[in-house]
């Protein structure tokens, strides 16, 4: 199946968003996507992820014998392969420009640089060596393969462990993993690929491109670094002119980015031994976050909290006010006695109760829509906070001189003392005292 | 004849057929079988007295059913093909059992007969454009087919160029063929999208729910930056606003649309007006 084709107008905005140096996914120009390392139950098996792009490693051994010109050096051997599964664009069983691109570079990064020790893997000279074999699948691609891959290729070798072999005299003993326990390889350093995208020319320059600002950018420089800053290999593809700062700013980068995710793997490494050690699960099953929609678990409810001042606002305004206090204690019959009405606490500040007198009387006046009220309750709270006393004097006059009759305040005292003082259960009642008032 | 292969049929998959009605909305898995409602009633326990009538399957009156995606006849019930929420309109006018389909999370596009999908031009040959609208095969697009084209008078598309247009011609097996006017002539928004704008993909369950006439992620976003926006059913959106990083904003906004939940979202909304 042919891959999808880019559209010019992707083209065009990728190209302005790294002038603007922007990229889709919002990163830096400067970073890498996130890289997660999960280990499989056998040793020397891992899954690198660098975004989306997902590669398999899987490391596996045998015994041969060794190359007639080098007959105490173990083999090594690096196969990538780009299944269809990636990217629908990949042919199966064809040796596309790419997939030869990518195995020759990974050849060169990991057994050019001498990161394993190929001596150690010699059992008996001229006869038999170990012959280590690393596949790499990409399954999945969202650019950047080749970093994955050096990644996945690197973690792969330090994980695996070879049976143990035992030479007495000219007897070779091969050892099952249970007789002695496996032997790791043994790895000088760890040579990680970095890319970097140019676009315009070697103008702008992106880490670690995605699949988009790969079909995009002009030329591609890939350096092959471990954390001793010491260049393994590196390449330029794309046909672009780059300049010696540009290459020197780049191997710098390339050391810190290195540095880095030595680290990281060095860090996946340990936690994975110590798991095992442990007898904890491991696995590629147990590294999957346990996200399923069938999972019985509480989701933390997110709290919305960007207008709570408002609301707590329009709660306070909304609220009935207490009702008036007898304060003379009422003697019902002997013995029992009753100070106010008790229906609610009448404790609280006595503003806020006036407050809310002027809003009720404020609808009382006329039909006022619930936004207008609401605002009218802010502004006398705002009011209120500068000169509160002052204020609600003012509109408590003003209020008795529209009402010239005290009646619609009779029936809000009725209505009040006849139904409980909850906000929701205020509606109604007003909606009674609009009528009456414009009664 | 067909009526006892039926009554077989039933007799095959037994009870585990469940009625339509009963798993509206909830999820059906590839291989069920579902009935329909005018079956219901005879297929309960104690439904045997009704077989005799049912025999006569030609002369009841029945509405007319559509199967949508994910869903197929098998006899007289659905088969169902796709795992996903079972959905259910009811019929415009008049007597029919109205259209019951399986809304699934997929993301490979395959053309239907009246959609509106967004393409890339991937050349142009004689009289045609091939259209990538990312189904198994490119879709064909006369250059006649643009509002107040003639012979003399072509469009001005360019390979690569991004085209919203309509199906109107989707066969399996065949190759499907697009057009960017209405039955009237009127190119009705349809035709070439601008050079400037972002074009993304989402999974197609997404393009419908952002679709759906009553959506609030739209009004949400509509709210934030203006902006132009045009959604293809093959899970392609382009965007535009007025900077790029507002574009960038609203594309990341709407991909990140289809893991949240509605609180999330409003969330992120209500923050991102502050900001």
């Amino acid at each position: 199946m042919k891959e999808t084709p880019l559209s010019n107008c992707e083209r065009r905005f990728l190209l302005r968003a790294i002038e603007e140096k922007k990229r889709l996914d919002g990163r830096q120009t400067y970073d890498y996507r996130n890289i997660k390392i999960s280990f499989g139950t056998d040793y020397g098996c891992c899954i690198v992820e660098l975004g989306k792009t997902r590669v398999l490693g899987q490391v596996s051994c045998e015994l041969v014998s060794p190359k007639l010109n080098r007959a105490t050096e173990g083999i090594l051997f690096f196969n990538l392969e780009l299944s269809q599964m990636a990217a629908p664009a990949f042919e199966p069983g064809r040796q596309s420009d790419l997939l030869v691109k990518l195995n020759r570079l990974l050849e060169r990064c990991l057994r050019n640089s001498k990161c394993i020790d190929t001596e150690s893997l010699c059992v008996v000279a001229g006869e038999k060596v170990w012959q280590i074999r690393v596949d790499l699948h990409l399954l999945n691609h969202d650019g950047n393969i080749i970093d994955a891959a050096s990644i996945a290729a690197i973690v792969a070798l330090c994980h695996f462990r070879r049976p143990d072999v035992s030479v007495q005299g000219d007897e070779v003993t091969l050892y099952t993993l249970e007789e002695r326990d496996p032997v790791p390889l043994s790895i000088h350093h760890m040579p990680i690929c970095v890319s970097f995208a140019f676009f315009q020319q070697g103008t702008y320059l992106l880490v670690d491109p995605n699949e988009r600002e790969e079909r995009v950018m002009d030329g591609l420089l890939v350096i092959a670094m471990n954390k001793h800053r010491e260049i393994c290999t590196i390449q330029s593809s794309g046909g672009i002119m780059l300049l010696k700062d540009q290459v020197l700013r780049c191997s710098k980068i390339a050391g810190v980015k290195v540095a880095e995710i030595t680290e990281l793997i060095q860090k996946a490494l340990e936690n994975d031994q110590k798991v095992r050690k442990e007898g904890g699960k491991f696995g590629f099953a147990e590294s999957i976050a346990n996200q399923r929609i069938t999972a019985f678990r509480m989701e933390k409810a997110p709290v919305d909290t960007s207008d709570v001042e408002e609301k707590a606002e329009e709660i306070i305004s909304e609220a009935e006010p207490p009702s008036e206090v007898v304060s003379k204690p009422v003697l019902w019959t002997p013995g029992t006695a009753q100070i106010g009405e008790g229906i609610e606490n009448s404790w609280g500040d006595l503003e806020d109760s006036e407050k809310e007198d002027e809003d009720e009387g404020g609808s009382d006046e006329a039909i006022i829509l619930d936004s207008i009220k609401m605002d009218t309750g802010e502004v006398s709270n705002i009011g209120s906070q500068d000169a509160p006393i002052v204020l609600s004097d003012s509109e408590e006059e003003e209020m008795i001189i529209l009402e010239p009759d005290k009646n619609p305040k009779k029936i809000r005292t009725q209505t009040i003392s006849a139904t409980q003082v909850k906000a929701p259960s205020k509606k109604p009642v007003k909606k009674r005292k609009k009528k009456r008032a414009a009664n | 004849m067909a009526a006892a292969a039926a009554v077989v049929a039933e007799s095959l998959a037994g009870y585990r057929a469940r009625a339509a009605r009963a798993v509206l909305e909830q999820v059906v898995l590839p291989g069920e079988e579902l009935l329909l409602p005018e079956q219901e009633d005879g297929e309960g326990p104690g439904g045997t007295g009704e077989r005799p009538l049912r025999l006569n399957a030609g002369a009841r009156s029945r509405g007319r059913v559509v199967c949508g995606p994910g869903l197929r006849r098998c006899g007289d019930r659905l088969l169902v093909t796709k795992c996903g929420r079972l959905r259910h309109k009811e019929p415009g006018s008049g007597s029919g059992g109205g259209v019951y389909w399986v809304d699934s999370q997929q993301k490979r596009y395959v053309p239907v007969k009246g959609d509106h999908v967004i393409g890339i031009v991937t050349a142009k040959s004689g009289d045609i454009f091939k259209v990538d609208v990312g189904g198994s095969e490119p879709a064909s697009l006369s250059y006649l087919a643009f509002e107040g084209a003639t012979k003399r008078n072509r469009p001005n598309v360019q390979v690569g160029d991004l085209i919203y247009g309509q199906f109107v011609v989707a066969n399996k097996d065949m190759e499907p063929e697009m057009v960017c006017i209405d039955s009237c002539g009127r190119a009705c928004g349809m035709g070439v999208i601008g050079q400037d704008g972002l074009l993304f993909k989402v999974t197609l369950g997404l393009i419908r729910r952002l679709l759906a006439p009553d959506c609030e992620i739209l009004q949400e976003v509509g709210k934030l930056y203006p902006l132009e926006i045009v959604f293809g059913m093959n899970g392609r959106i382009w965007v535009k606003a007025k900077t790029i990083q507002q574009t960038l904003i609203l594309a990341n906004i709407l991909e990140a649309c289809e893991h949240m939940t509605a609180d999330q979202r409003k969330q992120i909304f209500s923050r991102l007006a502050e900001s």
